[in-house]
């Protein structure tokens, strides 16, 4: 496996011995540079969203997608994107201007922090402490704020209705998510987002977890679907009911921080299954199988990473562009009668089968 | 028909009696509820197909016909108001529910107030609109009525006219909503009403409260219109109503006009009308089954749904040269004849279609999701359907075997085979299912006819002038959304004297408060969706 740590290290020198800088400014200069890297990767997983979810839906709805700017329209999420930027934002009266103004920025800042600890590959971390995969639970739940801020600064009906059932359904589906994290945390016995990697050298823990685990991310994808407000989901926003939901008085790049914020919430849910259920950046490895895994050591960790979290997205595109969507009643009776007591039992199953030594 | 007028005599000798496509009664007002509450429980005319606002000249009144919903039969009702001043009648909205938006159409725009009606705002003009425009004597001067531009103040309370027991009318307001409700506003601006309707929503939570319901968004007058213009300038109006039934409007009009001139249509003319009603209907059940999933989140069915009526338009767009409003039923007959290779493209079509629906079905219909949202979702009972004047396959899938092509039959459809669909659970689901069997029996009757069109004439004789002589004629037929009439009083013209468009989904509107209370918001779309109302036919 390659280490991509070398990298980091490299630029650590550079700054502290070739340079010479003091240990004050090169941390400052680290963390700028940190932050300048992750916002474009962040701006470019976006824009790649945004294209890649036109042309899955395209095929799946016997048309062709955006085709005309640049091939195969890969240029038209930059199109979108620029105009976005150069829209008006317009100002409404009635409205709280603060917290209207805050709460886009809430929605991005929220999905932002949680790519801190995201596995990009192997040593392509930016912060990796003890509690990472709880530091991920806490900030990701940063966004629902953003969406209630949105929907009550907004001074309109339909957004205050589009924003409470947001509240209603992040809350309840964040439980769910939390269990099955939970889940996978007692199988590994770290919550450092390293270790667990690491804990997945040789097989990944959907395949050591067996049933628990598998149960563990039927109810993670969903509740991560839920979690995004994506359809079948997507009541915060359902259009046919609520024009919009909470973003419906936004416009401009203040609109487009939410909408931003939504696939990158996909990606994020996305790379949280590949780490928890798919082994992060892990290679694809059967114990025993040493010239197989030598080979799989030999695809860069990063591509392993991002091919997993998209193929993971892929599958929630999936379901938002065949499904119909449930109604509130339904949604929260789903998640309280059904998948928050089916992750109850399976922690427990979780235990039993880790305290009795019961994994591959 | 012999036995009720016995009778009706015998309780009621004030009524005046005549036969003309229908019985007809003339009764005063003054005798004009009792005469339709017996009518309704003793004789079961328990359906009030239309309730047609008039003005004779000198007088003001209404024609209302009236259909038993066993045996199918019709009977026509004639009431007079007593001057033009201050004109009142009775209202029937205790007997038939959908008289009370009939009634207040008709208060629109002929000001006959309705005594008894709880409900006498404006329909479809503004509040502020002066004078009625229905009227024959009404004064267009746009001064009088100029295109406003301040906003229309809503009016939360309604006026009932009241009759005090010596006879003197007094007005009671009634407030249309509670004090503490929580009013959403749905539309005229809204992705799920599908054209400019309002509904002032009062809601609990998430649990819908009272709907109460505005139209008149986009109200072009075409009723008004057709009264200045000859028989075959009118026609084209009728594709613009229901613009997914425009055939079969059209097909509606001609025929009324042609039983009015006792003109013999062609038999090709005949067959070709049938297969473009039924590729209509096609079309319809298609594009409200796409628009229905799409409400529902379920944006791929609207694609497959549209791939498929493509296919249709394309093959209405080769005979008639239009995708919309194709203005193709003429007096006598069709304009044009029939494309080329319309068989073989009908043919094509006939074979897509039955896995074209199984896609459907596999997609939407078994979708546990789908089913949760629609099933047990805005029930209709059968009684409900004939109280509100629900036709259609909102009406069958209610239970209500009721279907104008065997109910009243015209053209060449009691030559064929076919399914009236009816299902008895009433609810969302039932009508959904509905729409998708009616596809396949428009289906089966295409597949009969298309191999047999007969050679000849595609339009029969017609003089230059078109005048039609005294008198007044009603004729209905069924499009994708249920029965639709014309109405047509002449006085010997080469223009009506009054026509009216007997809409369907009018009485779909009317029906969305009924069907709501207590549901959710999210299933005033299901409901909306299922009843699958068109605004432009709504507002006329």
């Amino acid at each position: 496996m390659q280490d991509l740590s070398f990298v980091t290290r490299w630029i650590d020198n550079l700054f502290r011995v070739v340079l010479g800088c003091p240990e004050w400014l090169t941390v400052t200069l680290e963390c700028v540079l940190l932050g300048v890297v992750l916002l474009l990767v962040y701006a470019v997983l976006a824009l790649f969203y945004i294209w890649f979810e036109r042309k899955v839906c395209a095929a799946f709805q016997c048309r062709l997608g955006p085709n005309r700017v640049g091939p195969f329209g890969v240029l038209q999420p930059f199109a979108d994107m620029f105009k976005m930027l150069i829209k008006e934002l317009i100002s409404l009266n009635h409205t709280d201007k603060f917290l209207f103004a805050l709460a886009p920025f809430l929605v991005i800042v929220a999905s932002m922090l949680a790519f801190a600890v995201l596995p990009w590959g192997n040593g392509l971390q930016a912060i990796d402490f003890n509690i990472g995969i709880f530091f991920l639970l806490a900030v990701s739940s940063i966004g629902v704020l953003g969406i209630l801020l949105a929907g009550w600064s907004s001074n309109n009906k339909f957004t205050l209705i589009g924003a409470l059932r947001s509240g209603a359904q992040m809350v309840s589906y964040e439980i769910s998510i939390s269990l099955s994290v939970i889940t996978m945390v007692v199988l590994c016995g770290s919550m450092s987002v390293r270790d667990i990697v690491m804990a997945q050298d040789h097989c990944w823990f959907i395949f050591s977890g067996h049933i628990p685990a598998i149960i563990a991310f039927l109810v993670y994808i969903i509740a991560g679907t839920a979690e995004t407000n994506r359809g079948p989901f997507d009541l915060p926003e359902a259009e046919s009911e609520l024009t919009a939901g909470y973003h419906t008085e936004y416009s401009g790049m203040h609109f487009g921080f939410f909408y931003l914020a939504e696939y990158l919430n996909l990606f994020i849910v996305g790379g949280v299954a590949a780490l928890l259920f798919f082994g992060g950046w892990m290679p694809f490895h059967i114990p025993g199988w040493d010239a197989f895994n030598q080979v799989m050591n030999y695809i860069p960790s990063v591509i392993w990473f991002l091919a997993k979290a998209i193929l993971i997205t892929f599958i929630m595109i999936w379901f938002k562009w065949t499904f119909p969507r449930l109604r509130i009643d339904q949604l929260l009776s789903f998640e309280w009668k059904y998948l928050m007591p089916i992750s109850l039992v399976n922690l427990v199953l979780m235990t039993l089968v880790v305290v009795f030594g019961l994994t591959f | 028909m012999a036995n009720i007028q016995e009778t009706i005599a015998g309780q009621f000798p004030e009524v005046e009696f005549a036969q003309g496509e229908t019985l007809e009664l003339n009764v005063p007002d003054a005798k004009w509820h009792d005469l339709a509450a017996s009518l309704k429980e003793a004789f079961g005319f328990d359906n009030l197909r239309a309730l047609i606002g008039m003005d004779w000249g000198e007088q003001l009144g209404i024609v209302c016909y009236l259909v038993n919903s066993k045996t199918y039969e019709m009977i026509r009702v004639k009431v007079l108001a007593d001057n033009r001043e201050e004109p009142f009648l009775h209202s029937v909205t205790d007997l038939f529910a959908v008289a009370g938006i009939y009634e207040r159409e008709v208060f629109d725009f002929y000001g006959i107030k309705f005594i008894g009606n709880p409900d006498m705002r404006h329909l479809f003009l503004r509040n502020d609109w002066v004078g009625y425009p229905f009227r024959k004597d009404y004064d267009t001067n746009p001064e009088l009525n100029p295109v406003r531009l301040n906003h229309e103040e809503t009016q939360d309370t309604t006026v009932e006219y009241v009759e005090g027991p010596d006879g003197k009318i007094h007005t009671v307001e009634h407030a249309i909503f509670a004090p503490d409700d929580f009013v959403v506003n749905i539309g005229p601006q809204h992705p799920a009403t599908h054209g400019v309707l309002r509904l002032r929503t009062a809601v609990e939570g998430e649990t819908i409260k009272k709907i109460d319901l505005y139209l008149g968004y986009i109200h072009r007058g075409i009723e008004k219109l057709c009264e200045g213009l000859t028989y075959p300038q009118t026609i084209h109006f009728t594709d613009r109503l229901d613009y997914l039934g425009a055939l079969m409007n059209s097909h509606c009009l001609c025929m009324c006009i042609e039983k009015a001139m006792q003109l013999e249509v062609p038999r090709r003319a005949q067959v070709i009308r049938c297969i473009m009603d039924e590729l209509m209907r096609l079309n319809s059940h298609l594009l409200a089954m796409g628009t229905f999933c799409m409400d529902l989140g379920a944006t791929t069915m609207l694609f497959y749904a549209l791939r498929e009526r493509e296919t249709i338009l394309d093959i209405l767009e080769k005979t008639t040269g239009a995708r919309m409003t194709f203005n193709y039923n003429c007096i006598g007959g069709v304009r044009q004849d029939i494309a080329e290779d319309f068989v073989s493209d009908v043919k094509k079509l006939l074979e897509i279609m039955p896995k074209a629906i199984k896609e459907y079905n596999k997609v939407f219909t078994g979708n546990i999701i789908a089913k949760n949202r629609m099933e047990g979702v805005g029930v209709l009972s059968p009684e409900a359907a004939v109280d509100y004047n629900v036709t259609g396959p909102a009406a069958r899938s209610a239970g209500w075997n009721y279907d104008v092509r065997r109910a009243q039959p015209y053209g060449i459809y009691p030559e064929l085979q076919f399914d009236v669909v009816t299902r008895t659970e009433g609810d969302s689901m039932a009508r959904f299912k509905a729409r998708i069997t009616e596809m396949e029996q428009s289906c089966r009757i295409i597949a009969q006819l298309i191999d047999n069109i007969p050679d000849g004439e595609i339009c029969a004789k017609v003089p230059k002038v078109i005048k039609l002589p005294e008198g007044h004629w009603f004729q209905e037929v069924e499009t994708g959304k249920g029965a639709f009439g014309c109405y047509i009083e002449s006085t010997g013209t080469t223009s009506p004297w009054r026509m009216k468009f007997n809409s369907p989904c009018f009485c779909l509107a009317g029906v969305v408060d009924h069907l709501t209370r207590g549901q959710k918001i999210a299933d005033l779309i299901t409901i909306g969706g299922t009843l699958d109302y068109i605004v432009p036919d709504i507002d006329r």
